[in-house]
């Protein structure tokens, strides 16, 4: 069997694509020199001035510039296009874009069906007026599908942990060696240094990044807002002496000696009973932003990598304390939800009960799941665990999480310092509104615009740090498919092979860009209204 | 002012004691203790001689009392063997015990000793910070001039062109981790398989095979452009969108400010009212930006310093903590943390300072 080309039969694009991006850079360069073309005939600038018209020449450029920009894109979707119908003839670009075709398929009715209703979606179909928006939610959709396709055995070509004897670092195209009936004959993006199939790998280590940047995200906002909202808008010392919160301090605070006395020992007990009474005192001389923002402060001083290596390393995971602490943040999503529930349904008992059934149930079961495992620290409930988290999993998503939290409690803080002087909170007070109806009722839906752009960011970022522990080796099993992992893997033979660094590189550089397009294109949206 | 840089002294100190605990702690577990002791012994080591081991090295009192030595408030640990020999942290190798002193922690100037490089970890950090400190000394020269003239480029006209394109530029800098843009330097210029270097080098444009070069171990003798400049290109990369995207919005805030207005209409040029009128006022903002950007540069650090196997501080870091090398370790957080530290509250005074709007009471 041949080794395949790039382009295959399609070479024939090959020429006129080069040319026409050389024409395409070329009139780009020249639009810097003509003056700005305005769309209305005279334009007021930001500092008061007024610029004229369009010449005869920026109006040309600007054409030309559009005309050549839609030409290369054009030739881009032939290859594509070309690809999906020709597989393996239009060599490798074809052979990927053929097994890419249900997310492409994906991708089309994804859009069209937006497009139809997006007068009707809110905010997610205003994002479809915004080029960038709609850009950066093209990439991101397309990573998001090969994940899910990939997790489905759709896309993959082969096992991404299989290794053939004689593909080792084999250049991209390379026939598989010994092929079968029933085996894909290439390696359409070569092999890696273990003879893995890096296509395959890489559509594999999108799954990853699927599964827990997303939910990661979500759990270190839970975090944020649950302590961020109570810190810009509660003022005044954060426990008064003899108050309610105060008895409750303690109560938990005795729930958390017994815990700590029976899992950990005494001198755990020690620990908790040292850090938890100065922890009380603290909150009874000052205020709770005080508290918190210190403890924030605390967390990002840390450089984030010395962090993940105290953190994520079998040894720490055999004492257990990455279960500690998904228990204590996984709890958080449940609090958000009940605060959420009671707050608003506290006056209707029967409804509020019924509420709070149908959130708290399931939350609290897949809570204990997520934090029990048998043969580890924490087995109390191993006769209701319905699914166990592998070990390196949950260590990498709770120092993820952990990471990310302090940021998210400095915004919502922020924006919740802002948004309690309105005229809507001061009103919801004078009705005779609780604190946490306030909070999570009146601030957090008007604070919604840049919580959401900021989600969209953190996940890029949270992909960012999963790579990071990848690169080094930290969590994940060391023949995983994750980004981070393979690119660490690939850099070590960059000056002889580049084939094997350069595909997840690239994949995770566009998953990042994507999101963080689509965070401006929201942003643009939201700041619209 | 005084008061505000006291009690900021005073909240920085409760940090980094903070922090250093929790460091201490987490190296204190008793696996990591194990680790330690195997990787020092044997990797064979049965649980007594583990046992026995981390007994003599005073391993396996109380956390609070090791860290309490550590920082040198309490006489450390000494321990007698069989034969009547005592040995401790303070006894130097051929020292009498009676001679010794019994302090020697952190505030004694004692560092303690890196069970990996078998070295004074005062020592270590300080050969070690001095490379990384020359690193990140020409990342600052390289991304901070780039960063503020990308961000007043694209600001002092929003929307334009020049605008749309800059801001793309920046966004898919800060969109690209040192770990890929790192690989992607290598891959295209350092690499000898990639074609402009086999063409580069067909032509006798260059010397070597390859452009610049994929490590930047030399560098630490005799760091030149060819072995220095990827990794200090790749870490300024990251910061630079970030700081360029600050920048600019900070000056398209002051171009539409009434007195840019008046100044316009007053006559002045364009080139004028940027450079003479909006310029001091717009870059108030990266200032703290560009300080609270240092400590991410420490990530950044780490990174490239494995990257392209430069022996710096970020990479003693990595060995220190791969190998649970608990003194080099504290060393190494307290150096980083106390650099966050200082890099806030200088930008905290600084902004008081170059903004007559804000006080500190």
């Amino acid at each position: 069997m041949e080794p395949l080309t790039w382009t295959g039969a399609l070479a024939f694009l090959n020429w006129p694509l080069f040319i026409v991006g050389l024409l395409m850079v070329a009139t780009f360069i020249v639009s810097f020199v003509v003056p700005e073309p305005t769309v209305e005939r005279h334009v007021m600038n930001a500092d008061g001035t007024i610029s004229a018209q369009n010449s005869g020449l920026t109006t040309t450029v600007n054409l030309a510039l559009t005309g050549f920009l839609m030409l290369f894109v054009l030739l881009l979707v032939a290859y594509v296009a070309g690809g999906a119908i020709m597989g393996t003839d239009a060599g490798i670009v074809g052979g990927m874009s053929q097994r890419l075709l249900p997310v492409w398929i994906s991708l089309i009715v994804l859009f069209a069906v937006s497009f139809m209703f997006k007068g009707s979606l809110g905010l997610y179909g205003k994002l479809f007026n915004s080029a960038v928006g709609m850009i950066g939610f093209g990439i991101v959709m397309f990573w998001v599908f090969t994940g899910i396709y990939g997790a489905m055995d759709l896309i993959v070509t082969h096992d991404a942990l299989g290794q053939v004897s004689g593909m080792k670092n084999k250049v991209p195209g390379t026939p598989l060696r010994g092929a079968e009936d029933g085996d894909y004959a290439w390696y359409l993006l070569g092999g890696d240094n273990l003879a893995r199939d890096i296509f395959s790998r890489m559509v594999k280590g999108a799954w990853v990044v699927v599964q827990i940047a997303p939910l990661a995200t979500l759990f270190a906002f839970m975090v944020g807002i649950t302590l961020g909202l109570p810190a810009g808008y509660l003022d005044g010392v954060g426990l008064k002496f003899a108050s309610v919160p105060f008895y409750i301090a303690f109560i938990l605070l005795g729930a958390a000696l017994v815990a700590a006395y029976y899992f950990g020992g005494l001198q755990a007990f020690a620990a908790v009973a040292v850090i938890g009474t100065g922890f009380v005192v603290f909150l009874t001389l000052a205020s709770l932003d005080m508290v918190l923002s210190f403890l924030a402060n605390l967390i990002l001083a840390f450089p984030v990598i010395l962090l993940f290596y105290l953190l994520v390393t079998p040894e720490i995971v055999l004492t257990g304390l990455p279960q500690y602490m998904a228990a204590v943040l996984f709890f958080f999503p449940i609090v958000f939800f009940a605060i959420l529930v009671h707050s608003r349904y506290r006056t209707q008992p029967s409804k509020n009960a019924l509420y709070l059934a149908v959130v708290l149930i399931p939350l609290v079961l897949v809570y204990i799941s997520a934090v029990n495992a048998p043969n580890s620290k924490i087995t109390l409930f191993n006769f209701i665990d319905l699914f166990d988290i592998p070990p390196g999993v949950l260590v990498v998503f709770v120092s993820v999480v952990f990471v990310n939290s302090p940021t998210v409690f400095r915004i919502v803080r922020g924006l919740a310092l802002d948004i309690k002087t309105r005229d809507y909170v001061a009103a919801a007070r004078t009705r005779g509104e609780r604190p946490w109806y306030i909070m999570l009722w009146e601030i957090l839906p008007n604070a919604r615009g840049p919580l959401i752009v900021d989600f969209c960011l953190r996940i890029g970022y949270t992909t960012i740090l999963l790579g990071t522990l990848g690169f080094f080796g930290l969590g994940l099993p060391p023949e995983s498919p994750d980004w981070g992992s393979t690119i660490n893997e690939g850099r070590k033979l960059l000056s002889i092979y580049m084939h094997p660094a350069l595909p997840p590189a690239l994949a995770l550089l566009t998953l990042v860009l994507g999101l963080n397009l689509l965070a401006d294109g929201l942003r643009e949206e939201s700041l619209r209204d | 002012m005084g008061l505000f840089i006291l009690r900021r002294v005073g909240v920085m100190i409760l940090t980094a004691l903070c922090l250093t605990y929790i460091v201490f702690f987490l190296t204190n577990l008793y696996p990591n203790l194990e680790k330690l002791a195997k990787t020092q012994g044997n990797f064979r080591m049965s649980d007594e001689a583990v046992a026995s081991w981390l007994e003599k090295g005073g391993y396996l009192q109380s956390t609070p009392k090791k860290y309490a030595e550590w920082v040198g408030l309490v006489p450390s640990y000494r321990y007698t063997d069989d034969e009547g020999v005592v040995s401790g942290r303070c006894i130097d190798p051929g020292q009498s015990a009676d001679e010794a002193p019994q302090f020697c922690g952190i505030l004694q100037g004692n560092w303690g000793f890196s069970t990996v490089f078998k070295e004074d970890a005062g020592k270590i950090i300080n050969e070690r910070g001095i490379q990384t400190a020359k690193l990140m000394l020409w990342v600052l020269a390289l991304m901070v001039p780039s960063a503020l003239l990308v961000g007043v480029l694209a600001g002092m006209r929003e929307g334009s062109r020049t605008d749309r394109t800059l801001s793309t530029f920046a966004i898919t800098t800060t969109a690209t981790p040192e770990y890929v843009s790192g690989v992607l330097l290598i891959a295209v210029f350092a690499a000898s398989a990639s074609p402009l270097n086999q063409w580069l080098a067909a032509n006798d444009l260059i010397e070597g095979r390859t452009l610049f070069k994929g490590t930047a171990t030399s560098a630490m003798e005799n760091a030149t452009f060819e072995n220095f400049f990827l990794p200090v290109l790749t870490i300024a990369l990251y910061g630079m969108g970030y700081i360029a995207r600050m920048t600019r919005a900070s000056m398209a805030e002051v171009m539409t400010a009434q007195y840019i207005r008046t100044a316009r209409l007053k006559g002045v040029s364009f080139h004028n009212i940027v450079v003479k009128h909006a310029l001091r006022n717009a870059l108030i903002a990266p200032f703290t930006v560009i300080m609270l950007q240092i400590p991410w540069l420490l990530n950044g650090v780490v990174i490239v310093e494995t990257l392209f196997n430069f022996k710096g501080f970020g990479w003693t870091l990595v060995q220190a903590a791969g190998n649970n090398d608990i003194e080099l370790l504290l060393g190494v957080s307290v150096v980083s943390v106390v650099v966050v530290l200082i890099t806030q509250l200088i930008s905290d005074i600084g902004y008081v300072y170059l903004n007559p709007r804000i006080s500190v009471s």
